[in-house]
């Protein structure tokens, strides 16, 4: 790209404070804790209050981006909001967070949705917006409370979270030098409207659909930036469970210990279209000036977008600013299985 | 003042209680002809009708309260006016038509308060209930009525060393002067473990804590002092009728544990009738939940602040002893149909004056009662001062 | 779902129930919330001006409500407070994510983003303050 310099001007996170246990969940269906465990590289996955949702957490991490950029709401000139668990079916969930952060009535607005790839997809418009000039900063934000069948697979990691970027081309604590995305349609991750639960593909996730556009989208960003695994500090990939990641880094040529810090799956679950933008977060909280970033998100099956980030000077003046993801992963209070169907509204009679 | 003295001279009420027989109109029928048999009112024209009804529009979806009211007792054409003032809508009611006589619009004033509370489910009672408070950032955000006397409960336990003995010990009165009261909707004493082991409603306060959803009505018959004397041998002057406000919503007050508008209502009230607290023989007070009538005991005056829990648990508010407060039950015992509250309390009050409470009720020598009626957490107060005229 | 909750009603409240912005005014120097015309101290000397509060405060008092109202059923039972913002003024709301045993008079609070109410499955969602400690 050879306009204007784009990046991050702030960031913010939110989990909320329920976890549920693995092994809860395997006493009600007659698995084995261990095996699930290890099998799945989770731990534990966060669980939302029973007023909570995508809205109320996107606001929570909105205003833990605007305490950490220090820039004043009424310069947002795009706000975006991707989710798979938006509250309304029709009327945009960035309204309620714009209003939420008092950057109304003069910004453009709009909801997204790619599975778990809709934060990402949200941060490339923002990019797009601020490297032209079209606006001077852009907030674009993941959001989930997503939802997990009782006893598939992903009951296990279906959980909940969000990350907001504010982006723009002055203040920047991280350049995001690079972003190619790669998009096919692949049917892996669906969710007809009116169903409760989404259906996936089953062994058809690895090859064909998570590794096929993570690895892709990674390789051509790293051919268009011409950065060598060794240059890499961190890596940040979409993570619907513990171990998928390391994959994809071993595949990329990519020393699985640079993947560890960016991975909070195994502590609070897949927050969808939060999760890299929350491994992201996890790193930045961390990084040193002079650090480089690569995230590669994933959703639906059907697109990666893949970032290099280079972390800046004002990385460390910013921090602390605003609550950490690790304070955040720290803070929580266990339910039960009982509790956790309650707060999913999984009961029919809710 | 120019006004005229205005007395009751007569009282009547339904038993509190759930009516699943009786409806609304059965009700002010009812408390209406035992008013105006009492007050012995045949061959003379009653000129006007006030009622308080706190929420029939919600309860029965019946606005218009008193048009129905006049048309059910045959009393067309007279005026008829409702008032509404939450839980004070019977006190309201009562001071306009002493207003009404003591300026010399109308000579004789039937008084009635009613309300039919369980055509709905308890759950909508309760939403009812809430607009007593501030419907928009009180009851809208998750506070029912309870939460707000728990609230205010907390914070007499935080600023008085209050406890929750000495709240049941209110409830268990009441329900002792109410076991007695045969209008009344509970009739079976308790003890303080009774009070303290039964259902959380709103912590600290328990189910036996809070008064009930109860139908019934009360009614009374006014006409001035001069006239009334002609007319019977117990005329029971008021002597003082006055009312305050303060912020509708609790978290607007300046403080929880005490009711300004008691405090301001009820000093005019010693005022205008030129009597002190320690002249009060007997009164109804507030006790919409236990929690009230502490307050309402220590800012009439009758205790210090802070000091209205010790009092209570050490007896010194139960029948002939220092003060008998509550003696009809209060709200705990004999029930809260919450229009006719306010009008029941100068019932009780007019009978104890009269030396006609039933059942070993009676105040011995009571020569002076007031009644102490609260809408809401605190917003409207109304009280009476009352004289047995001889 | 309590009644009367228009849509119109819900927009007019928003700055209010999602900002925290109340009243100040420039007479007396008092705080109030929610939005006062006329300021209660004094009246139409008052200049009263919206004034956005910080969202942190103390607990003023508290209760923990087991019999909820209509639209309240899923989360009860839940403690609703009391609390006292740092710039004066009094809030009735919820108090969410704690250890009940923690709660005290006193103990600084700070506001969070939740949903209040919500009419039924096809109806509007409400959001609002709550506060939590902290």
């Amino acid at each position: 790209m050879d306009v204007k310099k784009v990046g991050i001007v702030g960031y913010g996170a939110y989990v909320p404070r329920f976890r549920i246990d693995a092994e809860e969940i395997t006493k009600v269906w007659g698995e084995e804790a261990k095996r699930i465990k290890e099998g799945l590289g989770i731990q534990e996955k966060s669980v939302p209050d029973m007023d909570e949702d995508a809205a109320t957490i996107a606001v929570e991490a909105a205003r833990n981006a605007m305490k950490h950029a220090g820039i004043s709401a009424k310069e947002i000139g795009a706000l975006y909001v991707g989710s798979e668990s938006h509250p309304y079916a029709v009327k945009p969930t960035a309204t309620i967070v714009a209003e939420a952060i008092m950057a109304t009535p003069e910004l453009t607005a709009v909801d997204m949705e790619f599975a778990c790839k809709a934060g990402t997809a949200a941060v490339q418009c923002c990019m797009g917006m601020c490297a032209s000039g079209m606006i001077k900063y852009g907030m674009a934000i993941g959001s989930d409370t997503s939802q997990g069948r009782p006893g598939d697979a992903l009951e296990y990691s279906a959980g909940c979270g969000g990350a907001a970027y504010i982006i723009g081309t002055e203040g920047l604590v991280a350049e995001i030098e690079e972003t190619c995305s790669f998009t096919t349609d692949t049917p892996d991750f669906w969710r007809r409207p009116g169903a409760d639960f989404p259906s996936h593909g089953g062994r058809f996730t690895g090859e064909p659909a998570y590794f096929r556009h993570v690895v892709s989208a990674s390789r051509m960003l790293m051919a268009k930036t011409g950065v060598k695994p060794e240059e890499l500090d961190y890596a940040v990939f979409h993570q619907p469970n513990g171990k998928f990641p390391m994959q994809a880094a071993r595949m990329l040529g990519i020393p699985v210990e640079k993947v560890a810090h960016g991975l909070v799956t195994p502590f609070i679950g897949n927050t969808y279209s939060a999760a890299s933008m929350l491994g992201l977060a996890a790193v930045l909280d961390v990084a040193k000036p002079g650090e480089r970033i690569l995230v590669t998100s994933f959703g639906s099956g059907a697109g990666s977008d893949s970032f290099l980030i280079r972390v800046l000077d004002a990385i460390e003046e910013k921090r602390g600013r605003a609550r950490s993801v690790q304070s955040y992963m720290d803070d929580k209070e266990y339910v039960e299985y009982g509790v956790y169907v309650k707060h999913r509204r999984k009961l029919k009679s809710l | 003042m120019f006004m005229r003295r205005v007395a009751i001279v007569g009282v009547g009420m339904t038993e509190f209680g759930e009516h699943w027989e009786l409806g609304f109109r059965e009700l002010i029928a009812q408390a209406g002809v035992r008013a105006i048999e009492d007050a012995k009112l045949q061959g003379v024209k009653i000129d006007a009708l006030y009622g308080g009804t706190m929420a029939a529009g919600r309860l029965i979806g019946q606005e218009h309260i008193t048009a129905l009211i006049a048309d059910y007792m045959g009393l067309n054409p007279i005026p008829a006016t409702r008032v509404e003032a939450a839980c004070a809508s019977g006190g309201a009611a009562l001071r306009t038509g002493y207003l009404a006589v003591a300026s010399g619009m109308h000579d004789v004033v039937v008084v009635g308060g009613a309300e039919k509370m369980t055509d709905v489910p308890a759950g909508d009672a309760a939403v009812a209930l809430g607009g007593a408070g501030d419907q928009e950032w009180e009851l809208f955000m998750g506070a029912t009525f309870p939460a707000l006397y728990a609230l205010i409960a907390r914070r007499h336990m935080h600023e008085y060393g209050t406890t929750r003995e000495m709240m049941a010990s209110v409830a268990v009165k009441n329900h002792a002067n109410a076991a007695k009261n045969p209008y009344a909707h509970f009739r079976k004493e308790i003890s303080i473990e009774d009070v303290l082991g039964a259902k959380m409603i709103s912590e600290p306060l328990t189910m036996f804590d809070c008064s009930p959803i109860s139908d019934g009505a009360a009614a009374v018959v006014l006409m001035p002092l001069e006239k009334a004397k002609e007319h019977t041998d117990m005329p029971v002057e008021i002597l003082a009728s006055m009312q305050a406000s303060d912020t509708l919503a609790l978290h607007s007050r300046k403080s929880l544990t005490e009711m300004r508008a008691t405090k301001v209502a009820a000093k005019r009230a010693f005022e205008m009738a030129k009597v002190a607290p320690g002249d009060i023989d007997v009164c109804e007070v507030h006790d919409c939940f236990t929690i009230a009538e502490i307050l309402a005991i220590e800012d009439i005056g009758f205790f210090e602040k802070g000091k209205g829990g010790k009092a209570s648990l050490d007896g010194e508010t139960a029948l002939n002893s220092k003060i008998s407060i509550n003696t009809s039950g209060g709200l705990k015992g004999c029930g809260h149909p919450v229009g006719a509250t306010g009008v029941k309390q100068a019932v009780e009050v007019t009978w104890q004056l009269r030396g006609e409470a039933q059942n070993n009720r009676q105040v011995k020598g009571a020569e002076i009662g007031m009644t102490h009626n609260v809408g809401g957490s605190g917003a409207t107060c109304v009280t009476h001062i009352m004289k047995r005229g001889d | 779902m309590t009644e009367g909750h228009g849509l119109a009603l819900t927009w007019r409240k928003i700055p209010e129930r999602y900002n925290l912005i109340g009243s100040h005014c420039d007479n007396c120097g008092e705080n109030f919330f929610p939005i006062r015309h006329i300021c209660p101290n004094c009246r139409r000397k008052g200049r009263m001006k919206n004034s956005r509060f910080s969202g942190k405060g103390e607990v003023y008092s508290y209760t923990m409500v087991y019999s909820p109202p209509t639209g309240f059923e899923l989360e009860a039972p839940y403690v609703m407070a009391i609390i006292q913002l740092e710039e004066g003024a009094k809030v009735t709301a919820q108090l969410v994510d704690g250890d009940y045993s923690r709660v005290k008079i006193g103990a600084p609070v700070y506001m969070v983003f939740r949903k209040i109410q919500e009419e039924g499955k096809e109806g509007l969602i409400h959001y609002g303050f709550k506060f939590k400690l902290g």
